[in-house]
């Protein structure tokens, strides 16, 4: 089968991958292990947020936030989006400091969207925190959404102009023939002239067939939900001095993460919640927010992602490869990245170039580092 | 982490003559279950019951006593009135007690945690004034609480007939017993009836209530279709169809029992292998003839891995126990298969009733796999039948991607209630029935805990 384009990964970024080529009438092939948004994209906590992140993706998550904003105009779905704000919460004069000195920062390098607040708004937008908080980050833009809605919403769009979507594919062996990506599947084989990795967290083993090292760590991040209660938070709150991401949904449940691991065996892609590590979690929550304390947790699960070792993704052509793209690595916070990361995959496959700064980014950093050793 | 040789979950049958078992071998084993006294489902409060209340239930009920007392006599240790949250592959247990919550560790764990009522979803079935048979049995049992008004009675099972037949001892008025089992049933079930003959006992019994009740002049209707239960803010009147016709009940209480499924929530939490039994109709675990799942020192036995009943349940518990103490080396290949014998033997001929019993109450497969869309299916989160087949339309095309989009089976009670029914109508719709290849993928904790009993944990390295 010929197609213009090979994504391996089913996840947000090779369904968004796909949706930009198709709306520049490129038609993209996804094949996907299992079954679209299974793993990372799927059963994530929907954060939409700018906050706090790590300076280099600021200009592409103030580019994703702007088509957020408007969901509906790309993926004809609003995916739950709901842009009550994101805090960060400090706790100490010390904490407050040290968010003032990246408020500061992020100024100097003219990115407005952060702001500190003091104790007296920070109350009245989480009326619920533990008395004795000083301030806070905030970022009245950002918010939440669906992931599994917002993978659908992506999915059904991308299928609409004219991706093509194969589950339960695996790939067994990608070689290059002429000019052409040839992937050898247990259903079958598929060319195409691009071949795009979007594989998460087995994005490395994808990587490895054209001898592009990459010291990806597959992880389980761990997020547990709550019984349904009354509306009692707006923003998505999260803290300086915790590992914590809190925030409450339209239904009334409450969704806490904060980066806590679970046990994984990626072999059986199978995870087991570690109830050490919950309970930490579980304690953070009783501490910000002592009206938790009698509610009861429904469920706890963990997603397997790609982690870096820098906490930055790789978006970038292969070094090695010509027509090989790669977008994987998001370390916990590619899903408010994901629509501007289909758009900038797709100007790199279709122009060779895109309008935002992916240098920071690129898979040679690793390389770099690795022939230096060697 | 406090830690044992052995930890078994459920004090059913299965479980008590395990620990017992295991216990007179001189293995060290802690049995953990949720009720405050022993006997499970089946043997609900048999040693505290009183007398009157007893007799009532009949003898196979009070014969329970027997296997508490040589539990106790054991010397296994008894944990009561303790739920179960987790249970994962590396042998930790999830306990809650009293409000605390800890984790136990365990060289080996049988999982006896029995059956449960097969929830059927049909218009109305939410409505108050519908409950199940199990849950009537379980008031009868525990509290000597029978319906004061009318009841009526639906479904097909064992336990729908001899909740009837001891209601009608106590006096209750049994306004009507709708068979809703499908007309070809009985057909069906005829190729099994001479193996079924070994154990003829228990069709003298089923046919014993079902003309003790007919003597009594309760109405029987049969190959009952469209049920539904009517009413504002609760039952008003029944409504189906029959061979005469559509037929109304007025009542304030239908009582339904569809047969019970094991009560696989547990097992499939560890992520141990299951499979769908497609002549149960549920998600049972692949054991071996010991009981061993696909995990290492995790075994399930009794109704929790397939429905066989009280007495099957009970030596199965006890093969269950001879495998611990030969894994945990206190008995040899040979002592164990000796000790073995006579309860593979007793097992085997008790199981000679499962098919007949298995065709004879097989519930209608328009009943389980094509609810109509109205009829809510995830309770929890009130989903219908006709959300699920939008999603599966729109190409969500397995129960777990269902769950994810729809919140159907995400709701307090964990898809216990609709695990089943999602199952069968996803099958039912691509066309797969026989080849059900996957249920929810079951998150702990599985019976809930809240905040702060999770940040009270006890067991777990307090600096990690």
């Amino acid at each position: 089968m010929k197609t213009d384009a090979i994504i391996i990964g089913g996840g947000l970024m090779g369904l968004s991958t796909a949706l930009h080529l198709g709306l520049r009438g490129v038609k993209a092939l996804v094949l996907e292990k299992d079954s679209p948004g299974r793993h990372a994209s799927g059963v994530n906590a929907g954060g939409l947020r700018q906050l706090n992140r790590h300076i280099a993706e600021i200009p592409l998550t103030v580019a994703a936030a702007e088509i957020w904003k408007n969901i509906r105009n790309l993926l004809d779905s609003d995916c739950d989006v709901e842009l009550n704000g994101q805090v960060r919460v400090a706790e100490t004069e010390a904490q407050l400091r040290s968010l003032q000195t990246r408020v500061d920062e992020l100024q100097a390098l003219g990115f407005y969207h952060e702001r500190i607040i003091d104790k007296n708004e920070l109350y009245r937008l989480v009326p619920q925190l533990i008395n004795g908080c000083v301030g806070a980050l905030y970022n009245p833009a950002d918010g939440s959404a669906r992931p599994f809605h917002a993978t659908t919403a992506f999915r059904r769009k991308a299928i609409s102009l004219g991706t093509q979507i194969k589950n339960g594919v695996n790939v067994r062996g990608i070689e290059q023939i002429q000019n052409s990506w040839r992937v050898e599947t247990n259903q079958g084989s598929f060319s195409a002239p691009y071949l795009v990795n979007c594989a998460g967290a087995w994005a490395n083993q994808i990587a490895a067939t054209f001898n592009e090292a990459v010291p990806l760590t597959p992880k389980a991040p761990m997020l547990m939900v709550t019984e349904r209660l009354p509306p009692f938070l707006k923003p998505v709150v999260g803290a300086v001095g915790h590992k914590l991401s809190f925030k409450q949904t339209q239904n009334g449940t409450v969704i806490i993460g904060g980066a806590h691991l679970a046990h994984l065996d990626l072999e059986q892609q199978r995870t087991e919640i570690d109830f050490a590590e919950l309970k930490t979690s579980a304690k953070t929550v009783t501490m910000l927010f002592p009206h938790m304390a009698s509610v009861r947790i429904v469920r706890a699960w963990a997603g397997i992602e790609a982690f870096m070792p820098d906490n930055i993704p790789v978006i970038s052509p292969s070094a090695k490869a010509d027509g090989v793209f790669h977008a994987f690595g998001f370390s916990a916070h590619g899903f408010q990245l994901s629509p501007i990361v289909g758009h900038i995959m797709a100007g790199l496959i279709l122009d060779g170039k895109t309008d935002l700064p992916i240098e920071p980014f690129d898979i040679r950093r690793f390389q770099m580092r690795e022939e230096h050793r060697e | 982490m406090e830690h044992h040789q052995l930890a078994i979950i459920g004090g059913g049958p299965a479980g008590l003559a395990a620990a017992a078992v295991a216990a007179n071998a001189g293995l060290e084993c802690v049995l953990i279950d949720e009720q405050a006294t022993p006997g499970g489902q089946i043997y609900r409060a048999v040693n505290t019951i009183p007398k009157q209340r007893a007799t009532l239930l009949g003898p196979d009920y009070q014969c329970g006593q027997k296997l508490i007392d040589q539990f106790n006599k054991s010397g296994a240790s008894y944990r009561p009135s303790t739920t179960i949250w987790n249970l994962n592959s590396q042998r930790e247990i999830g306990i809650l007690h009293n409000g605390q919550a800890a984790l136990l560790s365990a060289d080996r764990v049988v999982i006896a945690t029995g059956a449960m009522e097969r929830p059927v979803p049909f218009p109305g079935w939410t409505l108050p004034g519908v409950m199940t048979a199990g849950a009537g049995q379980i008031l009868l049992k525990s509290a000597g609480i029978v319906p004061n008004d009318g009841v009526v009675m639906a479904g097909s099972g064992p336990l729908l007939l001899l909740l009837a037949w001891q209601y009608m001892r106590a006096g209750v008025n049994i306004q009507a017993i709708l068979d809703m089992a499908p007309q070809n049933n009985l057909w069906r079930a005829m190729l099994h009836l001479p193996r079924a003959l070994f154990v003829h006992h228990y069709i003298l019994k089923g046919l014993k209530y079902q003309l003790q009740l007919r003597r009594a002049g309760i109405p029987f209707y049969k190959r009952i279709t469209d049920l539904h239960a009517i009413g504002n803010d609760s039952l008003a009147a029944i409504e189906f169809s029959d061979s005469k016709g559509k037929q109304r009940i007025e009542t304030s209480l239908l009582m339904c029992h569809f047969g019970v499924i094991p009560d696989s929530h547990l097992s499939r939490c560890t992520g141990c292998k299951h499979h769908w039994d497609p002549a149960q109709l549920c998600w049972r675990p692949v054991t071996d003839e010991w009981g061993n799942s696909s995990l290492d020192g995790i075994a399930i036995v009794g109704d929790g891995s397939g429905i066989g009943g009280a007495v099957a349940a009970r030596h199965a518990g006890r093969l269950a126990g001879l495998e611990s103490v030969h894994t945990l080396g206190r008995m040899s290949t040979n002592e164990r298969d000796e000790e073995a014998r006579a309860d593979q033997r007793w097992m085997a001929d008790d199981l000679n009733i499962r098919p007949f019993l298995e065709a004879l109450f097989r519930p209608s497969p328009t009943l389980l796999g094509s609810p109509k869309d109205e009829t809510l299916v995830c309770r929890c989160e009130e989903i219908t039948a006709g959300t699920i087949r939008q999603a599966l339309h729109a190409g969500h095309q397995d129960t777990n991607q269902i769950k994810f989009f729809t919140r159907c089976g995400m709701g307090p009670c964990q898809g216990r209630q609709c695990d089943n029914a999602v199952s069968q109508l996803v099958a039912h719709e691509l066309g797969v029935e026989m080849g059900i290849t996957e249920g929810y993928r079951i998150r702990p904790p599985i019976r809930p805990l809240t905040i702060e009993q999770l940040a009270t944990l006890q067991g777990v390295d307090e600096d990690k």
